[in-house]
């Protein structure tokens, strides 16, 4: 054997956004481990900052130069098409913000190590000037590394990588949460457990697949279907092992159980990067799978899919109603919104203009949402009572009167996850159920009739959520205020910009929907690289 | 019959390709004073005006232009971007009839915004005042430069938005509350006739853009659906211009500051019914239809109420009031006469907005320097203290009872000609007409400026500001000569012609010596004396007298509120019972029950949350096999 080992060859231009976030979070480690504790802080925030925006700036830079790659970057292993692209503008724009109101003080325990209530904690707690653990912000950076990664990845195991290396800095930051420690480390725990049993499924399903195809490339899978036996029962078993994984990522019924526990006890900046970053990342990647590595196979999947959405659908929307904690009540909303989005996975089919219209409508509907998503929570850190944010939705009555321009703000959020018209969340929902009723008029589709008997539950559900936003809004403006009830912090600069960007773009893009379903036309019509 | 409507081309760049930015500055200019609230107290009245001059200067930039090209390639419309998408693509209309009324609006507007400064300088809400007319020039804007009809509705109800704020700005008068209310009820009643008309549009064509609907509309075609959309978009029509029967509105608006009913109440937004009926013309409206009849009816019908109305008023501002009802009347009655009418209906409306503008500041004025007074047997012999307001409004009163070779003379004759040729009986009402309007505008002036004083003890009447009166001199200059600038030669007619029909070479030509026109300058001169010796000559009782059944008739209003009274608001009233109760009962305990339903689906469907991790692995568990089983068994069949 006298063969010359041959070097892979990585496209670092095309990888560059990536390459920025992975390096800076490296760099962060490395301030961790040299810069004195008192100083990190102003190390981590430009770092952070910096590295997010030059991360989108190079993003911005080839979708611009219009030399978007149409085939797979490093030996086939990430794809950074035009639909990956967008996402991962959409994922650094969302994880900037973010960094934003992580960057506020109070949010982090100062020594998560320490057992709630002892002397340990309260010595550290002494000595800490409300900024808490400062690894907060490379944990944010590996995380939202792997957030990029995940949707771009083109085959399966470089996409169980990105998982990996987005999901566990989350795990750590869901335990840091500096007031309701108990909850928090419960919610930590919970996530791991949970998280890792589903990561089992995956690779499972990874395996079962190689075992049919015998590679693990998306491409490679769709070629060896349209060659073999798609019936055959270990590709199928594989698949469901694999959609597990996915589904679970992206809260869909019945694999939900974690978010609303996890989203309650997390910090509510880490909160709101996972309910907008990591949703956007993980239908990226349920996109990519589905479309990519199953396109044959869709005489299987779409069934089934559509009973995984009607069912998200409607337990979001149904268990939203009970809920007394606004945190967990946004978490089920979440799940709702998962569901609708679902809607928009099912009518990726027929032609490739009908693939387009229903990618358009997802990619628009993931960064409307997750960019409202990210306002919403930023006012909750806002209204806060002794023992930390006022979480109990009875502490919300009457905020209205105490606060009005808050409220306002906050009952705008609502009004735009339930959809109404001339908000950003009316368009998302419009788009993504016109590409479903779309999709059910595709010749050859037996699916028709259940389309659009799927957008049917869609609506309905929409209809049974709007009633628990509105409750909030009724609640906050026509109750009479607790005489006790929590006061309203004076909101730092970070705050106030995340605040007004977020309705910035909920009240552009409901007036101006053509500004970013422009952008999202022009990145779904190359498609994903199949 | 031939059609002389130019095609509408689509068109980039230039002055017109940015036409959004005469909505932009005013929309902008609202927002920053709204939103910035009380940092904005000190230049904010400044920054209102700036943005409706800007507005301004654009218009007049597209105007010029506009008339660069050939008359054919005159309608522009401009693209902005999808608002909802595969429906409404949201574009603006550049052609000689929309750029007419945005020259109006931005024009009068900027004025009277200017004149606001002094009349408003002493209200502590200044700033709200201006984001309101801001808000209201934007609105109208949109209204008529949109391409199509929900942009139009959008405007229509913007303004009706900025009415009801501005009717109601002095919200701490009861009687002013009421009043914008009372506009905003009676508003939607023609909304909702919009509204519906725009739906059948849509049933009936798939398109709500004039383009489209001009490329599928054959000249003179006419059917039941068309009729219905005709009759619908005239309710419409008669809501917004306080045409009979929902004329009620318009008298209670004078509630609001004094440039509100300049501005939105006489000059622009009630004449947005008469642009309704003339850019739908040649769809809904075509000569000799059923839907043009009705116009022309309720043209005729509401300029004599309005002028009988005006002839028993005591307060100035609602005698203006009817008479801007009685002018929009004939309007009406124009835009219901085809392409003849549409030239004279519009040029009416121009001048009117001047001579209208110009008469409601100038009682402005008079009511600045009375303090507040409206009441006119408390003014009197004001000629003398009050000498540019008194010139000013005096050109405005020439004007509007058609003194020969002021702007008011010219058009309206034209439109009393053009109906007398078309429609006899209601041309011949129309003469009427304008006899009544010299008789109660004299009756006005006579009582404000000319006659024995009969001001309050502690009224010290005295000339207004230059920022107030400057505005006056402007306006009454348009009311001396527009009227003749726009009719002679067919200058109007022949401009607007590739717009709203008619054959350029059929210029009508101005005769005043027909028999309607000599019958009614002659009428006009018999009003004027009649009211010279009753109010001129005679003294002026300071007290109202109780005067005969038909002025009561005249001062209730026609009876038009005890009218709606009873007609519909004591079986509304019946009816709201009604469904109250039914909704109690029946609905309620539907939709109660369903809540109920679902709230207990929730309340079982939590207990699934239990908290432990492991129920939760559990559930992933059994998700996981459901979903092989699902994949294994669809598979299969």
């Amino acid at each position: 054997m006298n063969d010359v080992i041959q070097a892979p060859t990585i496209e670092y231009g095309t990888l560059a956004p990536l390459l920025v976030v992975f390096g800076a979070a490296c760099i962060g480690v490395l301030i961790e481990a040299f810069a004195p504790r008192y100083l990190r802080k102003s190390f981590h925030v430009p770092l952070t900052l910096l590295s997010l925006a030059g991360a989108f700036a190079l993003v911005l830079v080839q979708t611009l130069r219009g030399q978007v790659s149409t085939t797979p970057s490093a030996m086939g292993a990430v794809a950074v098409d035009g639909p990956s692209l967008f996402i991962w503008g959409v994922i650094l724009i969302l994880s900037f913000v973010c960094v934003l109101l992580i960057n506020d003080e109070g949010h982090f325990v100062a020594s998560a190590a320490s057992v709630p209530g002892s002397s340990d904690e309260e010595e550290a707690e002494a000595h800490d000037n409300g900024t808490g653990h400062t690894e907060v912000y490379p944990l944010v950076l590996f995380a939202v590394g792997g957030m990029l990664l995940f949707p771009a990845a083109h085959d399966l195991l470089m996409m169980f990588v990105a998982l990996e290396v987005m999901s566990l800095p989350l795990y750590l930051l869901c335990g840091l949460a500096r007031r309701r420690r108990l909850l928090s480390q419960e919610a930590s725990m919970k996530y791991f457990l949970l998280g890792a049993f589903s990561s089992a499924f995956f690779l499972y399903g990874t395996a079962m697949i190689y075992g049919f195809a015998g590679t693990v490339s998306l491409p490679g899978i769709n070629q060896a279907m349209a060659a073999g036996n798609t019936l055959d029962p270990l590709l199928l078993i594989g698949f469901a092992m694999l959609g597990v994984g996915l589904l679970f990522k992206i809260g869909a019924a019945p694999f939900q159980a974690w978010k609303p526990d996890v989203y309650q006890g997390a910090p509510t900046p880490i909160t709101a990067l996972m309910a907008s970053g990591t949703l956007v990342a993980a239908f990226g990647a349920v996109l990519r799978v589905f479309w990519v590595g199953l396109g044959n196979l869709d005489w299987n999947w779409r069934p089934v899919i559509w009973g995984v959405a009607a069912l998200t659908m409607v337990v979001g929307s149904i268990l939203a109603i009970t809920q007394t904690e606004i945190k967990r009540m946004l978490a089920y909303s979440s799940i709702a919104h998962a569901g609708f989005l679902l809607v928009g996975v099912l009518a990726t089919y027929g032609s490739a203009e009908q693939n387009a219209v229903s990618l358009k409508a997802i990619l628009f509907y993931l960064a409307v949402y997750g960019i409202t998503t990210v306002g919403a929570f930023a006012v909750l850190t806002l209204v806060r009572d002794p023992g930390g944010e006022a979480g109990h939705l009875s502490r919300w009555a009457g905020l209205g009167k105490r606060a009005p321009v808050l409220s306002g703000v906050f009952a705008f959020f609502l009004l735009a996850f339930a959809g109404i018209p001339l908000t950003s969340g009316f368009f998302g929902k419009y788009a993504v159920f016109a590409a479903a009723l779309n999709s059910g008029t595709q010749p050859g589709d037996s699916m028709g009739g259940w389309m659009a008997g799927l957008v049917v539950v869609g609506v309905v559900a929409s209809a049974i959520a709007a009633f628990f936003y509105v409750r909030v809004i009724v609640l906050m403006f026509f109750n009479e205020p607790a005489a006790d009830g929590p006061a309203v912090a004076a909101p730092s600069m970070g705050t106030v910009a995340v605040i007004a960007v977020s309705l910035l773009v909920t009240v552009g893009v409901g007036l101006y929907p053509e500004s970013v379903l422009g952008v999202a036309n022009d990145a779904a019509s190359s498609l994903f690289i199949r | 019959m031939e059609s002389h409507i130019a095609e509408i081309t689509q068109h980039t760049g230039g002055v017109i390709g940015s036409a959004w930015l005469m909505i932009a500055f005013p929309l902008l200019g609202a927002l920053i004073l709204l939103t910035l609230g009380r940092f904005t107290n000190r230049w904010g009245h400044l920054l209102g005006v700036a943005m409706s001059l800007a507005s301004f200067v654009v218009a007049v930039l597209a105007f010029f232009e506009l008339i660069g090209f050939g008359e054919e390639q005159r309608r522009k419309a401009v693209e902005l971007y999808d608002f909802i998408p595969g429906m409404v693509k949201m574009g603006l209309l550049i052609d000689p009839l929309s750029i007419s009324f945005a020259l109006l609006i931005t024009g009068v507007g900027s004025l009277i915004h200017i004149y606001s400064i002094g009349y408003m300088a002493h209200d502590e809400h200044r700033r709200r005042f201006f984001a309101y007319l801001n808000l209201f020039v934007a609105a109208m804007l949109l209204l008529v430069l949109a391409d199509n009809y929900v942009g139009l509705f959008i405007g229509w109800e913007g303004v009706g938005l900025a009415s009801y704020l501005l009717i109601g700005f002095w919200q701490f008068k009861p009687s002013a509350a009421t009043a914008a209310k009372k506009a905003f009820v009676v508003n939607r009643v023609g909304d909702f006739g919009l509204l519906v008309g725009m739906f059948v549009i849509w049933t009936t064509f798939g398109t709500l853009t004039f383009k489209n609907l001009g490329e599928q509309i054959t000249a003179g075609q006419t059917n039941g659906a068309m009729l219905a959309i005709g009759l619908l978009l005239l309710l419409g029509a008669c809501g917004k211009s306080a045409q009979l029967p929902l004329q009620s509105w318009l008298l209670d608006a004078m509630e609001g500051p004094t440039p509100v009913s300049a501005l939105i109440h006489a000059a622009t937004m009630v004449t947005a019914g008469v642009y309704l009926v003339v850019r739908s013309g040649a769809f809904f409206f075509p000569e000799g239809s059923g839907a043009a009849l009705a116009v022309t009816i309720v043209g005729a019908a509401t300029l004599l109420a309005g002028a009988i109305i005006g002839c028993a008023k005591d307060d100035i501002k609602k005698g203006l009031a009817g008479s801007t009802m009685s002018q929009i009347g004939y309007m009406m009655l124009g835009a219901g006469l085809g392409p003849a009418g549409y030239a004279f209906a519009i040029g009416h409306l121009i001048t009117h907005g001047f001579f209208k503008a110009d008469m409601f500041l100038g009682a402005g004025s008079v009511m600045h320097g009375m303090n507040d007074e409206v009441d006119m047997r408390k003014y009197g012999a004001l000629r003398k203290v009050m000498p540019i307001t008194f010139v000013t409004f005096f050109i405005g009163y020439l004007a509007i009872i058609g003194f020969p070779l002021l702007s008011g003379y010219f058009t309206k004759d034209g439109i009393i000609e053009t109906a007398v040729h078309h429609q006899p009986i209601l041309g011949w009402l129309a003469v009427l007409g304008a006899g009544i309007t010299g008789f109660y505008m004299s009756r006005m002036v006579f009582m404000t400026f000319f006659g024995q004083k009969r001001w309050a003890e502690d009224a010290h009447p005295h000339e207004s500001p230059l920022v107030m009166t400057i505005p006056l001199m402007i306006l009454s200059l348009g009311s001396l000569g527009l009227g003749a600038y726009l009719v002679l030669n067919g200058t109007l007619y022949r401009f607007l012609s590739p717009a709203v029909g008619g054959d350029p070479a059929d210029a009508p030509h101005f005769d005043p010596f027909t028999t309607p026109g000599l019958a009614t300058l002659a009428l006009v001169a018999v009003g004027v004396g009649i009211a010279w010796m009753k109010y001129g000559r005679a003294e002026v009782p300071a007290v109202q007298p109780r005067g005969s059944f038909l002025t009561t008739f005249a001062r209730r209003d026609l009876y038009g509120d005890a009218l709606n009274e009873s007609l519909f608001m004591r079986p509304g009233q019946w009816l709201t019972r009604l469904a109250v109760f039914f909704d109690n009962r029946g609905i309620d305990g539907l939709v109660n029950g369903l809540a109920a339903g679902i709230g207990g689906s929730s309340g079982r469907l939590r207990r699934i949350q239990t908290g432990f991790a492991r129920t939760y692995a559990l559930s992933i568990l059994i998700g996981a096999a459901l979903l092989t089983g699902a994949l294994l068994l669809v598979g299969t069949i």
